[in-house]
């Protein structure tokens, strides 16, 4: 162990609650030194963030970032694990974080209080969930995150919002309270929570507690269903996510990937096909519960009038997708799938962004006053005066074409890109992923694949169809289209995800190595049971008493 | 002892999801509370149920779970009561909120108006 590297890894949980203490002591108002502190440690979040991905990106032990904050030994202290996936997640979550944030400078940190604290925590919940190797604080780090979700959830406050927030918090405390049986039960049978230990333990377990150990691991899937909003415990998403605030919105887009995670991560743990007479117990449940959570979104998004609904609908047809992949307990496709969860949840965000720059000119009384001062509006061309020199029409408009006002312009196009992302269309990193599952599922080649396969075509069309749809409607049909007014720091997060992913389109074969070497891990979990149990607390420092 | 406490869990737990079922905002926070007295209960049962065996180590007394009760479960129950304090206070809140937003107590739906 190389000391500083090591402390790296607990970097991302401490940042933001140092972060969050500060911006709490700051007090209320005070938003410019708050809002400058909170950009800062999002930012350099992320950019530890990427530095835990390269460091995870090596062969062995080395890979696996291990932190003992307690220092205390293994199965007994707290340990926190950054591997591949759990690098790729962080460095997910400070994309959208950092994203999300910035989208929220000009207008929606004033719509309510403590606005930088919540984010804050919330970050901190979703790194802490994404680097823990320890089942009681994956509970804890849920918590906090949801307990930060429902603040922000209610940010700008209005009746819609709470409404959907009551109904989101109710059912996150029914599931919590289940994540908390499961766990209590887990324990029992297993005698620890150190996640790599009950691992191990899982395939010594006598065959009387093994009904048990079902048991309670099928209550702790429950749990993570319902925050990964697979059917049927997902009708509360699509309110909850179409009332939020945009930012809120746009950084819940990865709060279902959290459940995901932490199914991908447990189950391939705890039941590998060497886990006896346990080995992929529940794989199929999750196969078809995917499948029909995939149906239910794609359906939903045809059925949807509102984008901030169809943008709901859509992170649950990704969900679904990958909840299905998970199941097939296949590294090939968990690999792509990882891809995947990836460039779905980037677009997902974005397109949570540009849902509330859209729908702006259509609803001014929702949402927080406008506080636009027309400083910083991006030109708009459409009341310029015709020049005086060239042809008028019969309305008197110059010939010389009907300039479009360049913030629709700009919003049309970044639109049409993430539908194409979302629908899974060449040439965008959407299309590499489903290309990256489907082959795998092609070679897999059983019935249960097949349909599958089906469905993710199936579903892909119906979402570009529905996208289609809502971006005619947004973009031509309207008569008299008032221009967005739109600031140009709510642009860039949009275009700098559009960055993204194009980035990812461009790097798409170092991606697919990586996650396919993240879901090689995921599917021979001795080498990650063996680097946690084998980490050993640092020694007391010479001389220190 | 172990029929009592599963009785008292089956009774909490029981009433908790009929009254998180209820459709009034009021009943649906009494049951959750219910519940998470349920669970809290069910996570202190785990650990070996006994009667004046306290979880810290005493010279002289073999350290297993014959002479001592398990520590991990009633931290892991503390942490649980906290928590579940906490987002009962906030779902209190809400509720309230939400009181006052549409003026009736329905989770999901509207008051008649006569």
């Amino acid at each position: 162990m190389n000391g500083l590297p090591d402390h790296l890894v607990a970097v991302p949980v401490l940042l933001p609650l140092a972060t969050a203490a500060l911006m709490l002591l700051l007090g209320e108002g005070r938003r410019r030194p708050k809002a400058l502190v909170n950009v800062l440690s999002t930012a350099v979040g992320l950019a530890v963030a990427v530095a835990l991905m390269l460091r995870a990106q090596g062969d062995g032990p080395a890979a696996f970032g291990i932190y003992l904050p307690g220092n205390w030994p293994v199965p007994y202290g707290i340990v926190l694990v950054a591997d591949r996936l759990s690098a790729l997640m962080a460095v997910l979550t400070g994309i959208v974080g950092l994203s999300a944030l910035v989208h929220a400078l000009p207008r929606w940190q004033h719509a309510g209080v403590h606005f930088h604290v919540l984010f804050q925590l919330q970050l901190m919940g979703l790194y802490g969930a994404f680097l823990t190797a320890d089942l009681f604080n994956l509970f804890v780090f849920f918590e906090v995150l949801l307990a930060a979700s429902y603040g922000l959830l209610l940010h700008g406050g209005g009746r819609e919002r709470v409404s959907a927030g009551l109904h989101y918090i109710a059912i996150n405390l029914v599931a919590s309270l289940l994540f908390l049986i499961g766990v209590a039960v887990l324990y029992g049978v297993t005698g620890t929570l150190n996640m790599a230990d009950i691992a191990r333990k899982v395939v010594l377990i006598p065959p009387g507690d093994r009904g048990l150990l079902h048991a309670g691991v099928a209550i702790l899937a429950i749990a993570f269903m319902a925050k990964a909003a697979v059917w049927p415990l997902n009708f509360w998403l699509p309110p909850a996510y179409a009332a939020a605030s945009a930012p809120a919105a746009a950084l819940f887009s990865i709060l279902t990937k959290v459940g995901v995670y932490a199914l991908l991560r447990l189950w391939t743990l705890c039941f590998p096909p060497e886990a006896g007479a346990s080995a992929g117990f529940g794989g199929s449940v999750l196969i078809w519960a995917g499948m029909a959570t995939l149906v239910f979104g794609a359906v939903g998004m045809m059925a949807s009038q509102r984008l901030a609904r169809m943008a709901g609908f859509s992170i649950i047809a990704s969900s679904g997708t990958l909840v299905a992949a998970v199941g097939f307990d296949t590294p090939a496709l968990s690999g792509g799938a990882l891809f995947y969860l990836a460039s779905s949840t980037l677009a997902g965000c974005a397109l949570f962004l540009l849902v509330e720059l859209l729908e702006r000119g259509r609803q001014t009384d929702r949402g927080p006053a406008d506080t636009d001062d027309g400083r910083h509006v991006l030109p708009a061309f459409h009341d310029g005066v015709p020049p005086a020199d060239v042809n008028l029409d019969d309305e008197e408009q110059a010939l010389i074409g009907h300039a479009l006002p360049a913030a629709l312009a700009f919003l049309g196009a970044t639109f049409t890109v993430y539908a194409m992302v979302i629908a899974g269309l060449p040439p965008l990193s959407g299309f590499v992923a489903k290309l990256a599952m489907l082959q795998p599922l092609v070679q897999i080649g059983t019935p249960t694949a097949w349909t599958l396969f089906a469905l993710m075509i199936g579903a892909g069309l119906l979402a570009a169809v529905a996208l289609l749809r809502v971006g005619m409607r947004q973009f031509w049909t309207s008569q008299d289209v008032v221009p967005p007014r739109l600031q140009v720091a709510e642009t860039v997060p949009v275009a700098g995800l559009l960055v993204v992913a194009l980035a990812l389109v461009a790097m798409a074969e170092p991606a697919l190595v990586y996650t396919r070497a993240a879901a090689e891990a995921l599917h021979a979990p001795e080498r990650y049971i063996e680097a946690v149990l084998g980490a050993t607390p640092l020694a007391a420092a010479q001389g220190g008493h | 002892m172990e029929v009592v406490i599963s009785l008292a869990i089956g009774v909490l737990a029981g009433a908790g999801v009929w009254l998180v079922l209820r459709p009034r905002t009021f009943q649906v926070l009494i049951g959750l509370s219910l519940l998470s007295y349920a669970v809290n209960l069910f996570i202190f049962s785990v650990g070996s149920l006994a009667v004046d065996a306290e979880p810290i180590v005493r010279p002289g007394v073999p350290t297993d779970l014959a002479h001592y009760s398990d520590p991990v479960p009633q931290s892991l129950v503390l942490t649980a009561i906290v928590i579940g304090f906490a987002t009962t206070a906030l779902f209190l809140v809400v509720l309230l909120a939400q009181r006052g937003l549409t003026g009736g107590d329905h989770v999901d739906g509207r008051e008649e108006r006569p």
